[in-house]
């Protein structure tokens, strides 16, 4: 699976678990209209970490906060680079 | 500035009537109408001398409660609009409650010999000129061990003590917001910091991010706080930009590098500062330099608020520091020498302290504590659960998450086979969830063959 896809069932996984109605996930979709809340983006952060292996918000080097799904999905590609 | 001799009215208008207003979800209230009108139904005579419960789920009318009530009820008992309706026999009991005031979507609670008041949003003239009787208890809420929740005793003198000596800001110079709830400990503080001299955009649990800060934009708004989790959920909102602040305040949780980093850069002209305070030992201090942590130097200082750190963990001994809990039975919440543990592991680094933590376990999700021990006890309440350790999972978003180590009972014990693991981490998810608020839900649950159990008997709780 690549990165993306990783990311992307990630957030259907955790939409469901949540009860909610995840936007269809497109690179310019914003982060605040996906439906899902900020306990979310938490799970699926945690739960990445251990798929992927990073959390690129604790890298060394200052992060800027995704805004949108795209954002969000190079963030995590480029850390695996 | 608030004093032992003035109720909150008096010290709002101890510089002059006051200018400021109180921005609601719906509606709009100035501060200074209060002189003459009130939200209690023509009913605040009742309350004198009373042990009165706010069940408001509306922040703006539990605001005008507050104000109205301070001086008046000889205790006020603040409830966040997420108090379950399953604990609140408990905390009646506790503060000896009387009288009740809600508004339309509170919890009720019957047989009071005191009455109910329903509080509106829409002032009514009120009948006699405002009159203190005397210093009203201030009771806070915060998470226990068993999800019931603890009752701290609070003065308007303690809970203002951080405002003591400063000086007010010139008329219409000062807008304040929060994401927090006034009724909770960060919240109420920006609540006291407004109505002595600015204004007030209270958010609403209802309301959009994106929603929030385009009203707290349309108002003004110069200073502003909430948890790193609040923040982050703002700079990934898109909408940081929609508000100027000249002062961003973080407090109620660890502020780690990349949120205060992610705020210097939106608000690159702000003082970005990340405040330390609990419930019970009150505001402790504000770090301004840009860096997680605080320099330890203002660790044994001298000074109105004490810091020392014992066992690695930070107490605190100031005039902010609450008086005790409520209740039978209640713990100690002050030390005989008067401080207070406050829980938070720190560690020293390069002249640094760097919160670590809670000690005993505590999780602390956006700014929400979970203890440990009450999803365990749902967890444990699986037939095939032999024993579960629950504990923080450090996490960039809420700062934490819960997550649940799990060892089940032996096949051969059981009664039928097993069942295999993916359907009993979700039999476990749905019962933490039907039973549990879902900042306590265990984002992961993982199957483990043992748990390290003390010689006591009792769980090793890892210290992060």
């Amino acid at each position: 699976m690549t990165v993306r896809s990783t990311i992307a069932s990630q957030f259907q996984k955790v939409a469901q678990e949540q009860d909610r109605t995840l936007a269809p996930l497109s690179d310019d979709l914003k982060l605040v209209q996906s439906g899902l809340d900020s306990l979310s983006f938490a799970i699926i952060v945690a739960r990445l970490e251990d798929s992927l292996g990073i959390d690129p918000f604790n890298a060394t080097d200052a992060v800027e906060f995704p805004v949108t799904f795209g954002d969000f999905v190079r963030l995590y590609e480029n850390v695996a680079k | 500035m608030p004093s032992d001799e003035r109720s909150l009215w008096e010290s709002i208008n101890a510089a002059g009537v006051p200018a400021g207003r109180l921005h609601g979800f719906h509606s709009l209230v100035s501060l200074a109408d209060l002189a003459h009108a009130s939200s209690l139904e023509g009913r605040l005579e009742e309350l004198r001398g009373r042990s009165v419960i706010l069940l408001i789920k509306n922040q703006l009318i539990g605001a005008l409660a507050m104000i109205e009530l301070d001086g008046v009820a000889r205790r006020m008992v603040l409830c966040a609009p997420d108090l379950a309706a399953e604990h609140l026999p408990a905390v009646v009991q506790g503060a000896g409650v009387d009288a009740c005031i809600r508004d339309a979507q509170g919890l009720e609670v019957a047989g009071l010999a005191g009455g109910s008041v329903v509080a509106q949003p829409q002032l009514r003239p009120l009948a006699s000129a405002r009159r203190r009787s005397g210093a009203t208890e201030w009771v806070l809420l915060t998470s226990g061990t068993t999800g019931a929740p603890k009752l701290v005793l609070h003065s308007l003198k303690s809970l203002t003590s951080a405002l003591a000596g400063q000086t007010r800001p010139a008329p219409g110079t000062v807008v304040w917001s929060t994401f927090y709830d006034i009724r909770r400990y960060g919240g109420l503080q920006i609540f006291f910091r407004a109505v002595h001299g600015g204004s007030l955009v209270l958010s609403d649990p209802a309301e959009p991010v994106i929603d929030f800060l385009a009203r707290a934009a349309a108002a003004g708004v110069t200073h502003i706080s909430g948890t790193p989790s609040h923040w982050r959920r703002a700079l990934m909102s898109g909408a940081s930009g929609t508000i100027a602040p000249r002062y961003v305040r973080l407090s109620g949780e660890i502020a780690d590098q990349a949120v205060l980093d992610g705020l210097r850069a939106a608000y690159p002209e702000a003082i970005v500062a990340h405040a330390f305070a609990s419930t019970e030992a009150g505001v402790a201090f504000e770090v301004r330099d840009g860096q997680a942590g605080f320099p330890a130097t203002m660790a044994g200082g001298a000074g109105p608020v004490e810091l020392r750190i014992a066992q690695e963990t930070l107490q605190i001994r100031s005039p902010g520091t609450a008086e005790r809990y409520l209740g039978e039975g209640a713990e100690v919440l002050r030390a005989a020498d008067g401080f207070v543990d406050t829980g938070d592991r720190v560690e020293e680094r390069a002249g640094r302290y760097y919160f670590m933590g809670r000690r005993g376990g505590v999780i602390n999700v956006g700014g929400l504590k979970v203890h440990p021990e009450e999803v365990e006890a749902v967890i444990n309440a699986h037939p095939w659960v032999s024993i579960s350790l629950v504990r923080a999972r450090r996490n960039a978003i809420t700062g934490s998450v819960v997550t649940a180590d799990v060892v089940l009972a032996d096949e051969t014990g059981g009664t039928g086979a097993r069942p295999p693991a993916e359907a009993l981490t979700r039999e476990l998810t749905e019962s933490c969830r039907r039973a549990l608020a879902p900042h306590k839900v265990p984002a992961m649950i993982r199957f483990v063959p043992s748990v390290e159990m003390s010689a006591a008997g009792k769980l090793v709780r890892p210290l992060a």
